[in-house]
């Protein structure tokens, strides 16, 4: 039976490693390649080296955007976690309609991010109409917008997840720190925490990688605007791209770093958090 | 066991948003096709034939991409009437509001390329060259009342041609005129009484405080400064300073702007955003659609648009202006002699053919261009449902567009005491410009820069987005 599977391995990988080549790594490849060259469409592509790269710096707006993104990722990250893990805790209780407010705190995920990002702009705007002011007035609007939009987005994903991690804490382990005189904070800490670490370890994960690589909310709510101050990474590739001739290269040399950025600040994390999660 | 079901779920759930990041980024323009089911072709044309572009049109087929959503049904008729009569698949696109480049640089590199599109002037050209056909011995060309008008290359070709003639000033609304002069202690007696920005602001200023009376909420509409929404402001407006010191210099273009009558540009638009329907601080949620719906609506008196806007004022549900009530009055910003000043008239909707689609598709598009501009239904749809004022000899006096805004554009345009103000900003550096300046105007509005600010960021942008496009050309 194992040398079966084993002889015909290839063939079922076939399919999904197919797709999985026109659907990624072609365009991967490509992607990288073109942002060594200077490009009108990507079938006329000439090579011209790390010019593209250093043009990233030429002006301010990437290393603003980065410092944005920083920004708010620390800010949603901590937030959207925080009240995650209180939520969950609050609904893993036994009380009456828990699996309601389950529901209700899940069903804002179910909705994409551009149309999110447009309710919330007229929302927003309109509480900010009584002050005669709006969302892209004021950056720092539109920063609390953005961090206020993707907790509400991503609060009851991770509940479930963390719910998920909360029921399984061996009810055993909750006891007998009980009988040793554990607080209900101590037990929360030195019991339930490092029992969910891998729930933490896929939040984290999860939220840290979207937070970065946010781009429908952030265009849907303010564009960036006012002057770029609130635009964050992927926006600003978006916009060097699209938005000025002769820098499609640039561009892509932008999205080629961002990758490497997250993928070092994500790899990173898992590492991190990996090395807390204990064996049961 | 938990371990590895961890990590198989968080390679389960890197793998999906990789795929979700894939998908979002591929977002396909807006396409409607009606008559878009092309006939299978007999694409096996003799090879003969494609040397020459004015050859076989009948083996091409058209694809257009538009530049205006709100004409888009108009193109889609006329793509339909054209393949009835001719058998000649054509294609139209339109591109969604203020994404044109992006639109047509994804669909450019598609194997199923437009063959017709549109630049905007010298700028577009320059970053399109490598797609753009000679034009030069096309109908079409010959056409042209105005050659000077074409897009030339360095190479004397010409690669781009312009279709319609616009114009642009401060369309106000007579009754509300009228119905102030007619009030004791009006600033003016008439309209023609108001030549210059000293009359402009004292009428403005008066009816603004006498707004009750009047019925309207503000003066002019909403100066729209939401990002995208701001064309009326960074690329129009600006024209006018913009206009006057090439003039002064006697220029058509310059790699560093001055910027010389930013007072007078902050003249008008202090004038706009203070005399309006709508808080300054809350312009940053307005739209184009906005300010020419409270227009119609008759809430305001006086919005600053070209005469395309004729169509989306009718087209607004409970509207309550009358088509002769609907004028144009000249932009004026406190620029001694502007007593002579008419509209911005100009254009920057040029039509270009993709040189490198096929030679069949080349020739059925300009067959198509062509027909457009010459035959009677082209024609008339171009003057009535278009509301284009053609700049070709095809077109008789009895073929002008009726509706009032055009008609104004002509008046104007015919009346020799009045010196039309040239669209300069077809020279403005690129989108980029555009855009930092309507976001400095938004920032400006809301109280968070000084005029100052504003008129470095432009110089500065000027220069800097100057030197970039001179950059990435080479």
């Amino acid at each position: 039976m194992q040398k079966t599977l084993k002889r015909y391995f290839p063939i079922f990988v076939l399919p999904t490693l197919i797709a999985f080549s026109f659907a990624f790594i072609i365009p991967f490849v490509m992607g990288v390649y073109l942002s060594f060259c200077k490009f009108k469409t990507i079938t006329n592509a000439q090579f011209i080296g790390f010019d593209n790269y250093i043009k990233i710096f030429a002006n301010k707006d990437f290393i603003n955007a980065f410092g944005f993104t920083v920004k708010f990722s620390i800010l949603a990250i901590l937030t959207i976690n925080i009240f995650a893990f209180a939520l969950a805790m609050a609904l893993t209780r036994k009380m009456a309609g828990t699996n309601l407010f389950r529901t209700v705190f899940f069903m804002p995920n179910l909705i994409g991010g551009i149309i999110l990002g447009y309710i919330w702009q007229q929302m927003i705007n309109a509480v900010l109409l009584k002050y005669e002011t709006t969302l892209v007035a004021n950056a720092t609007y539109g920063f609390i917008g953005l961090v206020v939009l993707m907790n509400w987005q991503m609060i009851g994903y991770m509940m479930i997840i963390y719910i998920a991690g909360l029921q399984n804490v061996p009810t055993e382990l909750i006891e007998a720190a009980k009988i040793d005189g554990a607080t209900s904070w101590q037990t929360l800490i030195k019991v339930k925490i490092p029992m969910v670490m891998p729930s933490i370890t896929i939040c984290l994960f999860l939220t840290v990688s979207n937070c970065f690589k946010l781009f429908d909310q952030n265009l849907a709510l303010t564009s960036g605007a006012p002057s770029k101050k609130t635009a964050m990474l992927a926006l600003d590739i978006y916009n060097t791209f699209y938005g000025r001739s002769g820098f499609e290269g640039v561009g892509q040399a932008k999205a080629v770093l961002f990758f490497i950025i997250v993928a070092i600040i994500a790899l990173s994390q898992l590492a991190l958090t990996r090395s807390k999660e204990v064996e049961q | 066991m938990k371990k590895k079901l961890v990590s198989a779920l968080l390679c389960a759930t890197m793998a999906v948003s990789l795929l979700a990041g894939c998908g979002s980024s591929s977002e396909a323009p807006a396409t409607d096709e009606p008559a878009a089911e092309a006939p299978a072709e007999d694409a096996e044309a003799p090879a003969e034939d494609a040397e020459a572009p004015a050859a076989d049109a009948g083996a091409g087929q058209v694809y257009y991409l538009n530049f205006k959503p709100e004409v888009d049904e108009v193109w889609q008729s006329l793509a339909t009437q054209y393949t009835e009569e001719t058998g000649v698949p054509v294609k139209v696109v339109t591109a969604a509001s203020g994404s044109y480049e992006q639109t047509l640089m994804s669909e450019i590199a598609n194997s199923e390329a437009p063959t017709l599109f549109q630049i905007n002037g010298p700028i577009g050209y320059q970053n399109w060259k490598d797609y753009c056909a000679d034009l030069k011995d096309t109908d079409l060309y010959s056409w042209l009342l105005d050659k000077s008008l074409a897009v030339e290359g360095d190479d004397g070709g010409v690669y781009g041609i312009p279709y319609v003639v616009e114009g642009f000033g401060i369309i106000y609304n007579d009754a509300i005129m009228q119905k102030y002069f007619a009030m004791d202690g009006a600033k003016a007696a008439s309209i023609d009484d108001i030549k210059n920005f000293d009359t402009l602001k004292a009428v403005v200023e008066d009816m603004q405080a006498k707004k009750d009376d009047l019925g309207i909420e503000g003066v002019f509409a909403s100066t729209s400064l939401t990002p995208g929404e701001d064309w009326r402001w960074q690329t129009h407006l600006a024209n006018v300073p913009v206009f006057y010191e090439f003039k002064d210099k006697d220029i058509t273009d310059t790699d560093a702007l001055e910027f010389t009558y930013s007072d007078n540009y902050k003249n008008i638009f202090d004038l706009y955003i203070n005399n309006s329907c709508t808080a300054p601080g809350l312009l940053g949620s307005k739209s184009v659609d906005d300010s020419m719906a409270e227009f119609a609506l008759g809430q305001a008196a006086m919005v600053q648009n070209g005469n395309w806007a004729w169509a989306q004022i009718s087209g607004v549900d409970g509207n309550v202006v009358n088509q002769e009530d609907v004028k144009f009055l000249p932009i004026y910003t406190g620029i001694s002699g502007e007593e002579s000043q008419g509209l911005c008239t100009g254009t920057e909707n040029f039509f270009s053919i993709n040189s490198q689609a096929s030679a069949e598709d080349q020739a059925a598009s300009i067959a198509f261009v062509e027909w457009l501009f010459s035959s009677d239904t082209g024609k008339a749809a171009v003057t009535n449902d278009l509301g284009f004022i053609a700049p070709f000899n095809t077109f008789s006096d009895d073929e002008k567009p009726t509706d009032p805004l055009a008609q104004e554009v002509i008046r104007y345009m015919a009346d020799s005491s009045k010196t039309s103000v040239a669209w300069n900003f077809t020279s403005f550096p690129s989108q980029q410009f555009k855009d930092d300046f309507g976001a400095a105007l938004l920032e400006y509005a809301s109280g968070s820069l000084t005029w100052d600010d504003v008129k470095a960021l432009v110089v500065e942008e000027w220069a800097t987005e100057k030197a970039a496009i001179a950059e990435a050309a080479e």
